[in-house]
């Protein structure tokens, strides 16, 4: 496997149940691991009764480092205080560790929980050893084997020397939703504390002895070189040690603090080679998409045939613009070069790639380069890129010393990979009660693995099985996808194509619920009313589950009482990482601008593992959505990102956050996302309100223009 | 460079440094109190708050040669004796996520309830709209604010 073809791997891992390896068996005997018990990479229990859980996730925001042992201690029964954390760097045992994708429960539940319960079998087997009683009379319970007929009890710390010496069996009985005690439970963060002390450790924050500090001066115009540089202005800088290039588009300033780093780079002179973008902007880009709209596309999804359906036909055109994942951490990576080895601490959501691409950087064999993953203050799939990686291998290499490289917010906000701006193209002929006998979407839109040179199989943007399926049962319903070129750069941004294609669907469903005369929320019902399976790539999505999520939220929602005066609202739903959404929005238009009071979610994501981070993904989702919806805007002049700060490029505030209500359809089915389905029906629900309120239909994001 | 004194929460401490540096990086690479975040380092997003003789203040913008002979309260410095009420509010909230601005948050907070220890919905909303945060935390920071004042206001 290449290493830019992870996240393909894991979207395919998914599917195809791929997730089900577990970590390989660790040998005893390493120093402080010699008398622990450690059945499998995930999980250590040592004679003093602690339980070390191994993430092999990377902790965002959202909840990882929670949830996923919350998943092994279930199955361990384990008793959740005596558990501890650790956080896994880029390993070999854990299989894909990319966090991205809405995966990290859906790829670590089975796995996760086949590693509790196998240690939990093997301690019960050496309580049974230690007392000479059939397995069958010993019960595990709370950290605890327990022969109830002698009342005796032995701690799993107790019983760590014995239950090493046993065979590791491979199957195992799994719990039954039925009994869980600690899945579904509204436990406390682990990663609180240290946050609210500012205690906690995040990439940024990082620090070894004789580390340096750089920062970089990259072309400013997308694609452009170094043509020559003068330092003389840097080097007199106090504590500029060293200025030189970074690859052929970047040239590093190396300082004995962050701030002699920048004004450094501030009083830096160099030549630019421009290139051939050098005149490229966001009109072009837009003529471009347009233009590319007349290609024939690849179907995605077809049933029936939407050239035979007869009646009134309608069409919009929708389009969205690039999108900055700007999360509050700016990128950064301490990186310490030794020769024969390198070290790296870096806010990841792919170790294993920032492994191999720094290794291939810097002349070294993966396995001599160690990755260790940091806390991440945001992540939103920029930091499923190795930009900064590189960048710090390549300058620790070039200065023979640990160095941490660390962005700007105008360095994030103009050399990072976007959203892919995108054209949608609608069309439906409705019958004659006005509902769609045939649905055509067609997605014109750049692709993100095409342009990184991963495989577009077949001419299929490898996101879009998860990110652009059917949402309704309509006997005619076509999903195109036509795949266009960009100079942008571009990024995995929180829901990928998901937010692009349930901004124009949605958009689409309400208008033809308008021209028919009839309820949004009716509307949609209709064509969701039959119970159907729409089988998407190696998805199915369920019309009955989508049905679901649509009354809960309407009904959460109140959609049939009256709202008070000036309120208006929408609705839209959504399927994407196997997960169900529906959203309600409430407004009120103040000096013509939408102002969000309330929204109500409702999901179906299978089995929650933990209902308050639950809320906290589906709320800032919206939170995240909103922002994206009303704002962001990415745009390109001379080839150059316009954008470079949250003043002009600027998130949701406080005054503009609305209260979320989150609901959650109970289910036992196996988890599905959770980070990233909350995001794309809030476009939608947004604009079909502001069209409730105004009568103005909003067909380009963001809003604010 | 210049030797520059200040007090930072509750001892003297005297660097060598430039003294347009910014605080933010004074507090971070020179004393090693990292619990201050570097967001934007233009006054816009807030998660370098501290807060300079009780006043919140934005330290990727201030010099430190403006702090001389002042008095500045870092998150690591909030809580006298253990959590202070506001951080113990975050974590009865579960405020965080990824965490990252939510110190600068805090410390916003902190000087809204120094001067203001019952704030209303419009204070808290002018207090904190200053304070980014990505991971669409703002309802639960409201509510924590709103039980720390509830429980007997700033310390």
């Amino acid at each position: 496997m290449s290493p830019l073809s992870r996240r393909e791997f894991v979207a395919a891992g998914v599917a195809a149940g791929a997730g089900l390896v577990i970590g390989f068996y660790l040998p005893h005997g390493e120093g402080s691991r010699k008398e622990s018990f450690s059945p499998n990479a995930y999980l250590r229990i040592t004679p003093d009764n602690k339980v070390t859980v191994v993430v092999a996730r990377s902790e965002m925001g959202q909840g990882v480092r929670t949830a996923l042992p919350m998943i092994l201690a279930e199955e361990l029964e384990a008793d959740w205080k005596q558990i501890e954390i650790e956080q896994a760097g880029a390993s070999t045992f854990f299989g894909d560790q990319t966090t991205g994708g809405s995966a990290s429960i859906r790829t670590t539940w089975d796995p996760m929980r086949k590693a509790g319960a196998i240690a939990r079998e093997m301690l019960i087997s050496a309580a049974a050893l230690t007392w000479g009683v059939p397995r069958s009379a010993c019960m595990a319970e709370n950290g605890h084997i327990q022969h109830a007929a002698s009342k005796r009890s032995l701690s799993y710390g107790e019983l760590v020397g014995k239950a090493a010496t046993l065979p590791i069996p491979s199957d195992v009985p799994l719990k039954q939703s039925k009994d869980y005690k600690i899945v579904g439970q509204r436990l406390a963060r682990v990663d609180s504390p240290d946050k609210v002390k500012g205690q906690a450790t995040f990439g940024i924050d990082f620090k070894i002895a004789g580390m340096k500090y750089a920062v970089l001066s990259r072309c400013p115009v997308i694609g452009g070189k170094v043509s020559a540089f003068d330092d003389k202005e840097s080097k007199k800088i106090t504590g500029v040690s060293f200025v030189g290039k970074v690859g052929d588009s970047a040239v590093a300033v190396v300082a004995d603090s962050v701030w002699g780093a920048m004004e450094g780079r501030r009083v830096l002179n160099v030549t630019w080679d421009e290139g051939a973008n050098k005149d490229l902007n966001s009109a072009a880009i837009a003529a471009a998409l347009k233009q590319a709209a007349s290609k024939k596309g690849v179907n995605l999804y077809a049933a029936g045939d939407p050239t035979k359906a007869a009646g009134r036909k309608i069409s919009a055109e929708y389009s969205l613009p690039f999108m900055a994942h700007a999360p509050m951490e700016p990128g950064n990576c301490t990186a310490h070069f030794q020769g024969a080895n390198c070290e790296m601490w870096i806010p990841t959501q792919v170790p294993q790639d920032c492994r191999d691409s720094v290794a291939a950087a810097i002349g070294l064999d993966p396995d001599q380069v160690k990755v260790n993953v940091t806390l991440m203050g945001g992540g939103f799939g920029r930091r499923l890129e190795h930009d900064y990686a590189i960048e710090a291998a390549l300058v620790s290499k070039a200065i023979n010393a640990p160095v941490k490289v660390i962005w700007t917010r105008e360095d994030d906000m103009r050399f990072s990979p976007y959203r892919p701006a995108s054209l949608h193209q609608l069309s439906a002929t409705l019958d004659g009660s006005g509902y769609p006998a045939a649905l055509t979407h067609r997605i014109i839109s750049p692709s993100i693995s095409g342009q990184k040179g991963m495989p577009v199989p077949n001419g299929v943007d490898p996101d879009l099985p998860d990110e652009a399926g059917p949402v309704y049962g309509i006997r005619n319903y076509l999903i195109e996808y036509v795949q266009t070129d960009t100079p942008v750069p571009l990024g995995w941004m929180r829901s990928v194509y998901a937010l692009q294609c349930a901004f124009a669907l949605e958009s689409f469903i309400d208008e033809l619920a308008v021209a028919a005369g009839k309820d949004p929320v009716e509307y949609r019902l209709h064509l969701l009313s039959k119970d159907e399976d729409l089988p998407y790539f190696t998805t199915t999505w369920h019309t009955a589950r989508m049905r679901a999520v649509l009354q809960l939220a309407a009904e959460k929602a109140g959609w049939n009482k009256p709202l008070p005066a000036g309120r208006l609202r929408g609705v839209a739903c959504f399927g994407c990482f196997s997960s169900y959404m529906a959203e309600v929005v409430e407004i009120t238009m103040e000096n013509e601008q939408p102002k969000v009071i309330r929204v109500v979610a409702a999901v179906d994501c299978g089995q929650v593992v933990n209902p308050a981070i639950l809320e906290q993904q589906i709320q800032g989702g919206i939170i995240y959505g909103l922002g994206n919806a009303l704002r962001a805007k990415i745009t390109i002049d001379k080839g150059r990102v316009v954008q470079g700060n949250f003043d002009d490029y600027s998130p949701l505030r406080m005054d503009e956050a609305p209260t979320v209500e989150v609901y959650a359809v109970p289910s036992e089915e196996s988890p599905t996302g959770i980070g990233e389905p909350s995001v794309p029906p809030i476009a939608p629900a947004l604009c079909n309100a502001i069209f409730a309120a105004t009568k103005k239909r909003i067909r380009a994001l963001p809003i604010a223009s | 460079m210049a030797d520059i004194t200040l007090r930072v929460n509750g001892s003297e401490k005297k660097v060598n440094v430039s003294p347009e540096t910014p605080l933010l990086w004074v507090l971070r690479d020179t004393l090693e109190l990292t619990g201050t975040k570097f967001g934007c380092g233009a006054g816009l997003c807030g998660a370098c708050t501290v807060h300079m003789d009780g006043a919140a203040i934005r330290s990727c913008s201030t010099p430190v040669s403006q702090v001389a002979g002042k008095s500045v309260i870092t998150i690591e410095g909030l809580g006298a004796n253990g959590l202070h009420i506001l951080q113990q509010a975050w974590l009865a909230e579960e405020v965080a996520q990824c965490g990252y601005c939510q110190t600068g948050q805090i410390m916003s907070a902190a000087a809204l309830l120094a001067k203001t220890p019952h704030p209303t919905e419009e204070q808290i909303t002018q207090a904190m709209n200053g304070n980014l945060c990505r991971c669409g935390t703002y309802e639960r920071i409201r509510k924590a604010i709103h039980r720390a004042a509830g429980n007997g206001g700033a310390q």
